[in-house]
């Protein structure tokens, strides 16, 4: 069906990302290797799982200020919990996520709060409470239990064989072996877009949401569920913020419950970035975890073309790029708001 | 009943700051001093300089989320001028005037730009000016590679620290930049175009008034009293930190326009009321603080009162 | 027929909201596989029974059956589920998600485990859509096809819920001569298929063309039902409006009294107006002094042609002279300055700032005269204000009332005052009495007279006869987005206008 096939911002982005990798592969040595892949993935992870809820709110034209300040919180909590165990702390970390997603959904559709007032306050809250509960301090995790594991582990490194590093093993040995070199957190994500993506694309409930997004009374009008749907993608964003959070605790050994200052509206960026309308019912979840993936790979290349010695820029730069980039995508999001394409019929 | 409604309608803010304060005097030890008003004061005058900005932009229907980051250019830029860095100057009060005048002014050309992106592009404005909240607080740890830069100008300090008639200075800054802009809201034509432009656009256009020129300039001065707050910041501080300077303000400044009273869609607005509400906030905080609760409970409260604040707005409106 | 069963009876329907009577003993009956017209002015209750008939408004008194059964529906999705769908004007479709899934949402077909099953929805989707002669990708956005196609759509979700009853409120409102072509074969379609169609329109032709029966309401009551073959278009107008052909009223009944005044030079001259897709030639011209009517049915194209003259909306074609000199207006503001005012026929949503009070909404426009280094000078204001308060009887507690508290009498008669404190030249007036109770209109009609015979030239819109023919000293009729009646005073009657509005130039 080549007739359908159509340049979509989504796609556009993924070959943008896809582009930026080979050539930073070309030209700088390591970039592509296990270090540096599981660097930057075991970090990426974490804002790849918040901007997915984030994705999932912006569908339906809403948004969700409370993601940074609720993982941050969600990492307290999870770090509280480690010592009894890995599935305390994931557990105790995903419901502080769910009751926070829970309080923005009754805001706003029960109180009919604006989402951007309602996840506002909810931020704050989040923010308060994660600090009270480490008593202003991070928390320090459980090493006894496999808590850690789950943010500093690589899952399917045991499989790796050795020869994938040996010199000479060919295009396949290398792809296998750097996949294999995920690291877990990235693994998780990796599950997350796929069920994500499957959501979206392939059940009822994805479809409301963007049919939500595109048109709020029009939806209502066909009899579509909209309180309903709106209640459950704050949750979902709040559950994923949560999930996020326990990562964090993970990865970091530690409940911290200052991070998580300005993840919203880096999510919000990736979001925007990887094609999603901003005002809602148009988007891609792969789009997402692509926008992601490019703001965050901006800033290793910032790093490796300093190594490289030619320029000296400071790590600083990236958000000075990652705000280009934002205006960039949002000025051509309207140029094709504005030419709405008609097509008479046959 | 409808009289004791309207009442409390009109002046809910102001009683809800009088018993805050009554409460205080029977419950918080030292209440009454000079110096737990100068602390309340200092704490909450950046707070009420850039709220003033976000009032108006709000009124017009929109928001300013690069408060913070703007004033982070201010704060990281001055310093360059008074220290004689950027450029030779002659003595250190034309080093001062520069490290002044120099910030505002690209602050409110950067205030410009978020309105030129909403009027050119038709951008809702969270998204316009989430570009510079992302790029802003950048520009200005690149233009100070992220260095604390550390000074000791006494003369340029005396903007937040020195006093006049026992008040600090900042506090005579905010009095004037509330009065000026109380003024402006309630005596001017740009000050009723405004909240023309945020009550109806379509007849404010209809009725001849430049809706772009009304945001552009909206934006701007959003911009410029970010400047003031970065430059007030700074001067606090006797250093400037890009990496500090104004982080999160842009919430403490929509926090207290929204329990001010000023109606979020637009079209009403109160410069009084975000004073006050930014006071409340602080005074919510300060008791609790005072009163053996922890800072991080204050903001739990704060989220309370931002949800009640909007909520009675929504009942009022039904 | 009569042997026959009806499908739809309602009848005697009534509905009010407050004091307000929408319905009054309605009554609107369609037969199996039948296309009804309905039509009526602004306000004649034709939304408010099909809001009635879909659930989407609770009726005071009356009886509807269905099919031969009680009928009762609690919203327009359950109406839908038992054979009663409707289709805005408006389309409410969502234009980013594909024509499949357009026709599918709400019940969508899935297989294991929840998941959609996209090749039987794309493939029912084309299948449904070939009913109608309907060949489009299914699988691309709504938004990338025509309006017509997108009603089209529209129709094939609502058949699709095997609609045994199809209401269509308007849907070729925005469609060009090829679109309607294809929507009129869409419904003959439809009652080939047993379909019964309730078709909203205020263009004749296209009733004519395809209904079997007209019902007429006027003020809430069904004053006539009849055969389009035994009905004339004039008949049909004069139904509508509240004539009787036989014997047109004397004129009198409209505040605007008959003075004759003179009448100045050439003010504005409108050539070959052409705006967007509702008008494509319209021309005409106002002198000073002179009150001209613009009549013409509901989308015709006359606020469209008034709202491109003050540079609200842009021109695709056509000049317009103001005071004797080429004028291309980019904007409001440039046409205010060079002396005209507009009052929108939407007072909420284009006229009141609603939170402001009565002063400020009052010298909105002036204002910028009314300053001294960028203040305002609030004597002058009270002075300007009270004195129109009590000039043209504004009814308020004063100046600094908000506007939203007063009636649509007096918030219409503080928009004319917007305008008339400037000191205009030219005053394009969009229904102006329309929401108005009887008294406050009277007065409304003698301030245009007035200020008129002062010298203001007047464009007045009006869906109201009386008005128009009273009102007017000269009148121009727009049809299908055309300008093609022009009368002057001695020429204007009500069956004159009625004919115009009908057939076009007589």
């Amino acid at each position: 069906m080549m007739r359908n096939f159509r340049v979509t911002p989504s796609i556009a982005v993924v070959v943008v990302l896809v582009v930026l990798v080979t050539l930073a592969a070309l030209r700088y040595d390591g970039f592509l290797g296990t270090y540096n892949v599981q660097s930057v993935l075991r970090y990426i992870s974490m804002f790849a799982l918040v901007a997915l809820g984030m994705c999932f709110v912006i569908m339906t034209g809403g948004i969700d200020l409370s993601v940074g300040t609720v993982a941050a919180m969600s990492s307290v909590v999870s770090a509280i919990l480690s010592p009894y165990g890995l599935v305390p702390g994931v557990a105790g970390g995903l419901a502080v996520g769910f009751l926070a997603g829970t309080l923005n959904g009754v805001l706003i559709t029960k109180l009919k709060i604006l989402p951007f007032i309602a996840t506002l306050a909810t931020m704050l809250a989040a923010s308060g409470t994660g600090l009270l509960l480490a008593k202003n301090q991070s928390v320090s995790v459980s090493y006894d239990t496999y808590f850690t594991n789950l943010g500093q582990g690589d899952l399917f490194s045991f499989l790796r064989p050795e020869w994938v590093d040996a010199e000479g093993v060919g295009i396949f040995g290398s792809i296998l072996g750097f996949f294999l070199s995920f690291p877990t957190p990235a693994w998780i994500a990796i599950v997350a877009y796929i069920i994500g993506g499957v959501v979206i694309n392939h059940t009822s409930f994805g479809r409301h949401i963007l049919a939500i997004g595109g048109g709020t009374e029009a939806s209502r009008l066909m009899g579509l569920p909209v309180d309903r749907t709106i209640f459950s993608v704050y949750v979902i964003s709040g559950t994923l913020a949560g999930l996020a959070g326990v990562i964090l605790a993970s990865q970091f050994g530690a409940g911290q419950p200052i991070e998580g200052v300005g993840w919203e509206l880096f999510a919000i960026a990736s979001v925007v970035v990887g094609g999603t309308l901003l005002s809602g019912g148009k988007g891609s979840v792969v789009g997402t975890m692509a926008g992601a993936l490019l703001l965050g790979v901006i800033f290793t290349i910032l790093n490796f073309e300093n190594g490289m010695g030619w320029i000296s820029l400071s790590a600083y730069w990236q958000s000075v790029v990652r705000g280009l980039f934002l205006l960039v995508v949002v000025i051509l999001q309207s140029r094709l708001a504005s030419r709405a394409p008609a097509q008479a019929a046959h | 009943m409808t009289d004791a409604s309207s009442v409390l309608r009109r002046y809910g803010v102001l009683i809800a700051l009088v018993l805050l304060i009554l409460l205080n005097f029977a419950i918080t030890p030292h209440f009454a001093t000079m110096q737990t008003l100068s602390v309340n004061l200092t704490q909450v005058c950046t707070i009420v300089i850039v709220g003033v900005g976000m009032t108006l932009v709000i009124a017009t229907g929109g928001i300013d989320l690069s408060v913070g980051a703007l004033m982070a250019i201010a704060g990281a830029m001055s310093p360059m001028f008074f220290t004689g860095q950027l450029i030779p100057v002659p003595n250190i009060y034309v080093g001062i005037a520069l490290g002044i005048i120099f910030p505002i002014i690209i602050t409110s050309i950067f205030g410009l730009f978020n309105g030129w992106l909403i009027n050119r592009f038709s951008i809702q404005p969270i998204i316009a000016t989430l570009v510079l909240f992302i790029a802003g607080r950048g520009i200005a740890q690149v233009s100070t590679n992220g260095d604390l830069q550390v000074f000791k100008v006494p003369e340029f300090q005396a903007i937040a620290i020195g006093r006049v008639l026992g008040v600090p200075f900042q506090v005579w800054i905010m009095v004037v930049v509330v009065a000026v802009a109380a003024f402006v809201l309630k005596r001017t034509v740009f000050g009723r175009q405004l909240l023309a432009v945020g009550g109806n656009e379509a007849a404010a256009r209809l009725s001849g008034i430049s809706v772009k020129r009304v945001k552009l300039i909206v934006y701007a001065v959003s911009g410029f009293c970010s400047a003031i707050a970065g430059l007030i910041v700074i001067a606090m501080n006797s250093a400037a930190d890009a990496n500090l300077i104004g982080l999160g303000m842009e919430l403490d400044a929509i926090a207290a326009v929204a329990v001010g009273g000023t109606l979020l869609s637009g079209g009403r607005a109160t410069i009084i009321g975000t004073l006050l509400g930014a006071l409340i906030i602080q005074l919510v905080r300060y008791t609790l603080l005072a009163n053996g609760v922890p800072d991080a409970a204050a903001l739990v409260v704060k989220a309370g009162l931002i949800i009640l604040a909007v909520w009675l707005q929504r009942q009022e409106r039904a | 027929m009569t042997d026959i069963q009806p499908l739809l009876a309602m009848r005697a329907i009534d509905k009010s909201f407050g004091s307000v009577s929408a319905l009054v003993s309605a009554d609107l009956v369609v037969m199996p596989a039948e296309v009804m017209a309905l039509v009526g002015q602004n306000g004649a209750g034709k939304s408010t029974m099909i809001k009635v008939l879909n659930g989407a408004f609770q009726y005071d008194g009356g009886t509807i059956a269905f099919d031969g059964k009680p009928w009762v529906a609690g919203s327009p999705q359950q109406a839908q589920r038992a054979g009663v769908s409707t289709i805005f004007q408006e389309i409410n479709l969502i234009g980013y998600r594909s024509v499949a899934e357009n026709i599918y949402l709400g019940r969508e077909i899935k297989k294991f485990a929840g998941l959609l099953d996209w090749t039987r929805m794309n493939q029912g989707a084309r299948t449904l859509l070939a009913r109608f002669n309907i060949d489009v990708e299914v699988t691309l956005p709504l938004e990338n096809f025509s309006t017509a196609v997108q009603q089209m759509v529209a129709i094939a979700r609502a058949v699709s819920f095997d609609a045994k009853l199809v209401i269509m409120d308007e849907p070729t409102s925005s469609l060009d001569e090829a679109e309607v072509a294809v929507l009129l074969k869409t419904i003959r379609q439809l009652k080939a298929d047993g379909v019964a169609v309730i078709f909203v329109t205020h263009k004749l032709d296209e009733l004519y063309e395809v209904c079997d029966r007209v019902t007429i309401m006027r003020d809430g009551r069904t004053v006539s039902v009849a055969n389009i073959a035994d009905i004339s278009k004039l008949q049909l107008v004069a139904s509508m409006l509240g004539r009787d052909l036989a014997d047109v009223r004397a004129r009198g009944a409209t505040a605007f009294s008959n003075g004759d005044h003179d009448i100045g030079g050439e003010l504005l001259e409108a050539k070959s107006l052409a705006v967007g897709r509702r008008v494509s030639d319209a021309s005409f011209d106002i002198r000073k002094g002179e009150i001209v009517g613009l009549a013409g049915l509901l989308g015709s194209g006359r606020t469209e042609t008034a709202r491109a003259v003050f540079a609200a909306d842009p021109m695709s074609k056509g000049q317009v002279r103001f005071e004797g000199k080429d004028r291309d207006f980019k904007t409001p503001a440039q046409a205010i300055a060079a002396g005209m005012g507009y009052c929108s026929e939407d007072r909420k949503t284009q006229g009141i700032i609603p939170d402001m009070s009565v002063a400020d909404n009052l010298t909105l426009a002036l204002m910028p005269a009314l300053t001294r280094a960028g203040m305002i000078d609030e004597t002058r204001q009270r002075e300007i204000v009270l004195r129109f308060i009590k000039d043209i009887g504004i009814k308020c507690s004063g100046p600094n009332q908000k506007i939203r508290e007063l009636s649509g009498g007096n918030q219409q008669k503080v928009l004319l005052a917007r305008w008339l404190c400037m000191n205009p030249k030219l005053l394009i007036l969009d229904e102006p009495t329309r929401g108005i109770d009887v008294g406050a209109k009277g007065e409304i009609q003698s301030l245009i007279r007035r200020f008129a015979s002062e010298g203001l030239g007047v464009l007045m819109i009006s869906s109201e006869l009386e008005e128009i023919v009273e009102g007017a000293d000269r009148v121009f009729v727009l049809r299908d987005g055309r300008m093609d009646a022009e009368m002057d005073k001695a020429a204007i009657s009500e069956q004159a206008v009625m004919q115009a509005m009908a057939h076009g130039a007589a």
